[in-house]
């Protein structure tokens, strides 16, 4: 960055934080936030189901914004905040949402749940009484072809209702 | 999956990406990126470089200035529009970029970035074109102004050129607007849409039915006379695996009676 100029490069090195570790690597500017994650940092909580950034799988909130990690480059999130799923039961003990994923056998093969999980709570983030129609509307990104959708819908309203 | 080799850059002025664009023909801009990298992991485009926007402070925000028109940066967020007490001057901007994708994609996607990609099943394009905007290009010999009508040139195709950027969108006050359309699925890719205006005349420019925004100028908003302008606009629009170019055509048409009814009723309310 001499002289106050942008300058491009094909390699760079970037530090984030992510569900409070701070790593800080060299990436190439292709790799996609969600391989630099999974293969670089070894975190594979958050799933690539489709790469196409139809499915909602690699679900991340990067700087409290919840986003699609496949279609961010790795060099895109230097300096940011990161969550991943394995942020949300941090202590050994799992969040209401996810207890409330449990009891309503919210999952089935579990694919697609790291990315409903971070859906949902960006949901109850900024919105504790979601109506049904905008629970819906909040996990419209994420695919799941296992359960039809009914037990997930029931166990965010349930974890809503329940203050969480 | 894994993109070609490409250099990245993250400039924090205009002055800088532009110096960056101008300088290498492979250069291109990089907005929310909701189509882009997509398209790049496809092997559909393959910059040399990536000119990241999302650090230029200047290319964010809206204003909305006395007589009620908004000024809009091209890297506002669809969540940000959603969100913005003063794109309710505007009221059908909100509306609509609540119905694009899902959340997440709305999180990153530009309305800079949608009308510059210029895909012929965007939504925002037919609107844009619908509310009269106009479009505030930056290059070497400085900044151009392009109305609405100028700005699409073909499929992925607009008035920004090699070593240009989109630097601000304006659009005048009103709330007489109406869109309607056919989705894959809620708030999916459309398969045909329809953005409407009646402030003052009747404005009515279709989507996903040609290269660019079709506009079409009923004589009056009753519905008898906006099918007749959608008919006379000789529509041969292309056929796919969702819809033969015969029902895009018949959609075109229903969606540009339900657009200007919103619209009617919009302006009278």
């Amino acid at each position: 960055m001499a002289n106050g100029a942008a300058a491009a490069s094909s390699s760079w090195t970037i530090t984030v934080r992510i569900n409070d570790a701070v790593y800080e690597r060299e990436v190439e500017a292709r790799k996609l936030l969600i391989h630099f994650v999974r293969d670089d940092l070894d975190l594979t909580g958050s799933h690539i189901g489709c790469d196409t950034g139809n499915c909602g799988a690699c679900s991340m909130i990067v700087d409290g914004v919840l986003v699609k990690s496949c279609m961010l480059l790795a060099v895109q999130a230097d300096g940011t905040t990161i969550e991943t799923v394995e942020g949300l039961a941090a202590g050994g003990e799992l969040t209401t949402l996810q207890q409330a994923f449990s009891d309503h056998h919210a999952l089935q093969c579990g694919y697609c749940t790291p990315g409903m999980l971070m859906s949902a709570t960006a949901l109850l983030r900024t919105n504790s009484d979601p109506s049904d129609a905008e629970i819906k509307k909040a996990l419209q990104g994420n695919i799941c072809r296992c359960t039809g959708y009914w037990n997930i819908f029931e166990a965010v309203k349930a974890a809503a209702g329940s203050g969480a | 999956m894994l993109l070609r080799e490409v250099e990245y850059a993250k400039p924090s002025s205009v002055a800088e990406a532009l110096a960056l664009l101008v300088a290498d023909d492979g250069a291109r801009a990089l907005a929310g990126g909701q189509t882009l990298i997509n398209v790049m992991k496809a092997r559909a485009a393959s910059p040399d470089m990536l000119v990241d926007l999302n650090g230029i402070d200047e290319l964010k925000g809206i204003e909305l200035a006395g007589d009620g028109t908004l000024s809009i940066g091209p890297m506002t967020t669809y969540s940000e529009i959603v969100g913005s007490a003063e794109a309710k001057a505007r009221p059908i901007l909100g509306e609509v970029c609540a119905q694009i994708a899902d959340v997440q994609v709305r999180n990153r996607g530009t309305i800079g970035g949608n009308v510059c990609a210029n895909d012929p099943t965007n939504h925002l394009p037919p609107l844009v074109a619908a509310v009269g905007a106009t479009f505030h290009i930056a290059g070497r010999d400085g900044v151009r102004v392009v109305p609405a009508d100028e700005f699409f040139l073909g499929v992925y195709l607009t008035a920004v050129g090699p070593g240009e950027l989109l630097t601000r969108i304006t659009i005048p006050a009103g709330k007489g607007d109406g869109f309607a359309a056919v989705t894959l699925g809620a708030d999916g890719t459309c398969i045909a849409n329809a953005a409407a205006s009646v402030n003052g005349s009747v404005r009515v420019v279709l989507g996903c039915v040609d290269a660019v925004p079709v506009v079409v100028s009923p004589a009056a908003a009753d519905d008898e006379s906006v099918r007749a302008a959608v008919r006379g606009a000789g529509l041969r629009p292309p056929g796919d695996v969702h819809a033969s170019s015969d029902y895009r055509t018949h959609l075109a048409e229903v969606l540009a009676v339900r657009a200007v009814r919103t619209a009617v009723e919009r302006a009278g309310g």
